[in-house]
């Protein structure tokens, strides 16, 4: 390697860097000067002192666990029995992992009011059927990256020994799935679910059509709107959360990054 | 694309040894959940937005919602967030790619490599109101690096430079846009064969020419491609404009999201038709990447 290859290397990561961690850093500053002249942790302690700071976390993230669990259940069981039985059908499924790539959270929400907002299915005049239009667009949102994992798993793994194997023995599907399957494909199911409870914690786009300030993200927005030094302090949060979401996920993976492009932002 | 290959393989594994079964219907019941759930929460929602863009206030049968999608603010709209997508997927590109050619073949320490990808895993998903947030305080009229720049002599707001406007959002967008790039395009540059440079340097290339006349070619579909989704990535953001300029800016998400909370069009038909034609520019963005990604693959087989 030549030296002016080096230095022209170390020319942009300057710039990205600079790019990464100049508003870290702003909004890190910014945020420790709700008190008047000196630094202090107060913006901090007045978020955690509000309670609907403590309220809109945990709805979320009960949301977010939610829809891990509910993406797992239907995606995993279905792309092991089309490796399994169906493999014709691969190339559907990877089609339709992308599809919401092509339809943004803001035209999804839109046209779940349309159809579930009236008859037959009135979801949205009860606080459940709310939650649950929720999670189900949260699911249809994560699954990109979800179908990603899970697939990558499977295809480490050999499953028709292991179900034949399995089969034998005497096990039947539900302890051939979960018993024999899963633990086998842990690691990227696992992974998979952080990055989608991550998105999810943090989402604002659907939250605020469907169930408003009751979320975190819509919670957030409202904070910015007239607190100026709590929403920094939020800001630092969240970025922390995603720090240790993706970090556990690099645990998992020992270096791996995945990456995502659904409609979150 | 290593993937891809030995997912080939194990694939032929699995039907060389499959049992003659035919594929029963009970077969087909095993994959109805999924495509139930697809149909109800994708399928459907979608479709209704197509026929609700084809009907007029009465529920008639018109075209009317898309011929009216050519009026002046609506194609400033499309118009607006279709450059604000390209200028930071191209921003983002440039930045991005540079980076990760950084740490795959520019010389840099191995430590590095692992650094920036944890980096860009994190940077890609920090979006929504907190970036916004986080963009205010730097680049805002208080923001600490306007402040910074008023003191030696530079004040940006009276350049013309607003953090609410076309250049601070599509700055904004960067932040998610080039961690993304070098996430996508480092295995692609992975993929470049140490023989080809050899090659090229035995026949009397130079570094420039070998990438102008080899590696460039090679990548380019894959860069291409990256762009693309880089381009969906920002075309469908909705959050980060709207908490970065409250509302005031003629993006076509911040129309529709106006649209859903009360009927600012004076024609809910016309809000749909607006949704669709978003879909409509996704799907042609995808339909693209998929062709470039096919390409691409035919050198970049690692």
């Amino acid at each position: 390697m030549s030296k002016r290859n080096v230095l022209w290397s170390w020319f942009w990561m300057f710039l990205g860097g600079l790019y990464f961690f100049l508003p870290l850093l702003a909004t890190f500053e910014f945020s420790l000067k709700a008190r008047k002249g000196v630094y202090s942790f107060l913006a901090y302690e007045r978020v955690f002192a509000d309670p609907l700071f403590l309220r809109t976390f945990i709805f979320s993230l009960e949301m977010a666990v939610f829809t891990a669990l509910a993406g797992i259940l239907l995606i995993f069981p279905t792309v092991y029995w089309i490796r399994l039985k169906l493999p014709q059908l691969r190339g559907l499924i990877e089609f339709v992992s992308m599809l919401p790539f092509v339809v943004p959270a803001i035209v999804l929400v839109f046209g779940l009011i349309r159809v579930f907002s009236g008859a037959p299915f009135f979801l949205t005049n009860t606080f459940t059927g709310t939650n649950v239009l929720l999670v189900a667009a949260y699911v249809v949102l994560t699954m990109p990256y979800l179908y990603r994992s899970i697939d990558t798993g499977l295809q480490a793994i050999d499953v028709r020994t292991l179900t034949e194997a399995a089969q034998s023995l005497g096990a039947g599907w539900g302890t051939i799935l979960f018993r024999v399957i899963l633990p086998n494909v842990r690691v990227s199911i696992l992974s998979g679910s952080f990055l989608a409870v991550a998105t999810v914690m943090g989402e604002f786009t659907i939250a605020s059509f469907l169930v408003g300030i009751r979320a975190f993200g819509p919670y957030m927005s409202l904070v910015g709107q007239n607190k100026t030094y709590e929403s920094s302090s939020l800001a630092i949060i969240s970025f922390a959360l995603t720090w240790a979401f993706i970090g556990l996920i690099q645990l998992l993976n020992r270096g791996r990054v995945q990456t995502q492009i659904a409609g979150a932002h | 694309m290593s993937n891809r290959l030995t997912q080939n393989s194990s694939n032929q594994r699995d039907a060389r040894r499959a049992r003659p079964v035919p594929s029963s219907l009970l077969n087909w019941l095993g994959v109805l959940p999924f495509f139930l759930f697809i149909f109800l929460f994708v399928f459907l929602p979608s479709f209704s937005l197509v026929s609700g863009s084809f009907q007029d206030r009465q529920g008639n049968f018109t075209f009317q919602n898309y011929l009216d999608l050519f009026s002046p603010s609506i194609l400033s709209a499309y118009w607006v967030t279709i450059r604000i997508s390209l200028a930071s997927a191209v921003g983002g590109g440039i930045l991005g790619f540079f980076m990760a050619y950084a740490v795959t073949l520019g010389g840099l320490p191995k430590g590095l490599r692992n650094a920036l990808l944890t980096f860009s895993g994190v940077a890609s998903n920090f979006a929504g109101v907190p970036l916004a947030f986080a963009f205010i305080a730097t680049l805002g009229r208080t923001g600490m690096v306007t402040v910074l720049l008023k003191m030696a002599g530079f004040d940006l707001y009276d350049r013309g430079f607003s953090l609410y406007s076309f250049w601070g959002l599509t700055l904004t967008y960067l932040y998610f846009q080039f961690p993304l790039m070098i996430l996508i395009i480092t295995p692609a540059l992975d993929g470049l064969k140490r023989e080809w440079r050899e090659a090229a340097e035995n026949l009397g290339a130079s570094s420039w020419t070998y990438w102008r006349r080899v590696a460039l070619p090679v990548l380019t579909p894959s860069i291409l491609g990256a762009m693309i989704l880089l381009f969906g990535n920002a075309f469908g953001a909705y959050a980060t404009a709207l908490s970065l300029t409250g509302g005031f800016i003629n993006l076509i998400t911040i129309l529709i999201g106006s649209q859903i909370k009360g009927d600012v069009l004076q024609n809910t038909g016309l809000g749909y038709a607006l949704a669709i034609g978003m879909v409509i520019v996704m799907a042609g963005a995808i339909t693209i990447y998929y062709f470039l990604r096919r390409r691409s693959e035919r050198w970049l087989r690692v």
